[in-house]
């Protein structure tokens, strides 16, 4: 356990030295702030901003970070070091993945408090904020893990990226897509922050995620399996 | 202390390493020497169980690589030719993080970074220290350790005369110390200045082993005169007739700057058991 925690704090002392990492981080909760406050336009459905925001900063955000960090360790090898020091795989990834599940849930506290979430409502919208960011850092670090160097995680990080961090919005102007997108986490999300109460929650879009989680988990599974941190 | 029998790897079919057999002894510093390609970071990946071999036996600290648990791991430190240094992290957070790992008080790091004559770059970002900088950064790290057992990649590549022999002195410092160092390098003045035991590699093959004083007069069998010309050219010569003669018209021509014997060391040995030069 002692070794996750020097991961954790090893992360938390880079952050404002990282600025890919940090921009990705801050980026949408800020949008968000602005966009909230300043435009407000007849008709438009409540907590438009947030909500969009939220489903692209989820799509975003832990993906990048986590497999950023992870292959640049690798290209670096400073994560062979750490794992000739004896931290063991398991507590690495543990290390990286709460530090980049917590910095996004500060970032959605962000958003939350932007959008004056509150009560039940806020609850909601942080619980299901928490999975989601849970599911990109299951497939960050599958991709982090593949990758052997930045370039090749930033190409791989991209397609990946655009498809779960834009198909939901464009699924609300195009049903085709929208049929489509259903299959992924971040439409499903989408979706429950329509209604942002989970007891409306459709059985199908709950399943729907259950096996977002159980493909993402086999992903990082076998990536973890296949190369490891090599 | 180390002991290597009949390693063999091969990567896609081509042989890398070909019973390579070697034993280092305790508290004694040894150097595995070749030129580029040779297999040294091959040989130390296998003996640190970073890489796996296709056959033979490594012991190391008296147990098989595979055997070694994470405190046996924790005695045995490791600098490789390509470094692990966060370069957005400042010489002390570099440590750091890796005296937290050890459980070593932080104090400590402040005194290995200066052991190592990073003094005045405590706080510099590691990736703004130069190539020697980094590597006795690296140093400080292996140190900061305590092993009992340090390998280093080359420690000295690349560097000038003046930090190569600081790099040295740290070195000797810790076999003072009772570590045992199992080095790399191309250079063979290096070599002989701070090695007990010395190993040529060769194309993945062991052509050579012994003392270094003892081998380069084992060789010493062909004696050469080294002539400095005034021109700034140098000739080799050897005994004979004919060479008298050219030193002789050098002489009279005003031509001769000085005459060396050219005492063989383990450059010469190397040139003449392979056929080629090691270059820097
Ligand atoms: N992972 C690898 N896959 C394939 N070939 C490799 C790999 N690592 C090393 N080799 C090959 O093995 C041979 C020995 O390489 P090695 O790095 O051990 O040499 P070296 O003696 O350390 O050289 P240098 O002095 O340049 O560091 C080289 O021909 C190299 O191309
Ligand atoms: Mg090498």
């Amino acid at each position: 356990m002692g070794n996750v925690s020097v991961i954790l704090r090893k992360q938390f002392k880079d952050t404002f030295k990282n600025k890919t990492v940090l921009i990705q981080f801050i980026l949408f909760p800020v949008m968000t702030l602005i966009m909230e406050n300043m435009i407000k336009l007849e008709g438009m459905p409540e907590h438009f901003f947030a909500k969009l925001f939220s489903v692209m900063y989820v799509g975003m955000a832990p993906l990048t970070c986590v497999a950023s960090i992870i292959s640049e360790e690798k290209e670096k090898n400073t994560l062979r070091v750490l794992i000739m020091s004896n931290v063991k795989p398991s507590e690495y990834l543990l290390g990286v993945g709460s530090y980049t599940w917590l910095l996004c849930m500060i970032g959605s506290f962000v958003i939350g408090a932007s959008a004056k979430f509150t009560g039940t409502q806020l609850m909601t919208y942080e619980f299901i904020m928490g999975v989601g960011v849970l599911i990109s850092i299951l497939l960050g670090a599958a991709i982090g893990m593949y990758a052997n160097n930045q370039m090749m995680s930033t190409s791989l990080v991209m397609p990946a990226m655009m498809l779960l961090a834009f198909a939901p919005m464009l699924s609300m102007f195009n049903e085709k897509i929208g049929k489509f997108a259903q299959i992924l986490y971040t439409e499903q999300m989408s979706r429950l922050f329509l209604a942002m109460s989970l007891s409306e929650a459709e059985a199908k879009g709950v399943v729907c995620v259950l096996v977002n989680i159980l493909v993402f988990t086999i992903f990082f599974m076998i990536a973890f399996r296949e190369k490891g941190l090599e | 202390m180390i002991t290597c029998q009949a390693i063999h790897k091969t990567f896609h079919g081509t042989t890398v390493l070909e019973n390579i057999d070697l034993h280092v002894e305790e508290g004694k510093i040894f150097g595995l020497l070749g030129p580029s390609g040779a297999g040294k970071t091959t040989l130390i990946k296998i003996i640190t169980g970073q890489l796996p071999k296709d056959s033979g036996d490594v012991s190391i600290l008296g147990k098989s690589v595979e055997d070694l648990t994470g405190r046996d791991r924790n005695q045995i430190g490791i600098m490789m030719d390509q470094f692990g240094i966060y370069d957005r992290f400042s010489c002390m957070d570099n440590l750091k993080i890796f005296a937290q790992i050890y459980g070593i008080p932080t104090d400590k790091v402040r005194k290995a970074l200066i052991d190592v004559g990073l003094e005045q770059a405590i706080r510099t970002p590691a990736g703004k220290l130069s190539k020697g900088m980094r590597n006795r950064l690296s140093l400080a790290r292996v140190f900061i350790q305590e092993p009992r057992i340090i390998f280093l990649d080359e420690p000295t590549s690349g560097l000038d005369p003046a930090t190569s022999r600081a790099i040295h002195k740290l070195i000797m410092d810790k076999k003072r110390e009772g570590c045992t160092i199992f080095l790399t390098t191309h250079n063979m003045d290096e070599a002989s200045r701070l090695c007990d035991h010395v190993a040529l590699l060769h194309e993945g093959k062991i052509v050579e082993y012994g003392v270094p004083l003892e081998l380069s007069r084992k060789y010493d069998h062909q004696k050469k005169i080294l002539l400095h010309l005034a021109d700034g050219e140098d000739e080799t010569l050897d005994y004979s007739e004919t060479s008298a003669g050219r030193i002789r018209m050098l002489m009279e021509n005003r031509m001769l700057e000085t005459i060396h014997s050219s005492e063989p060391n383990l450059e010469t040995v190397f040139l003449e058991l392979t056929g080629k030069k090691l270059e820097d």
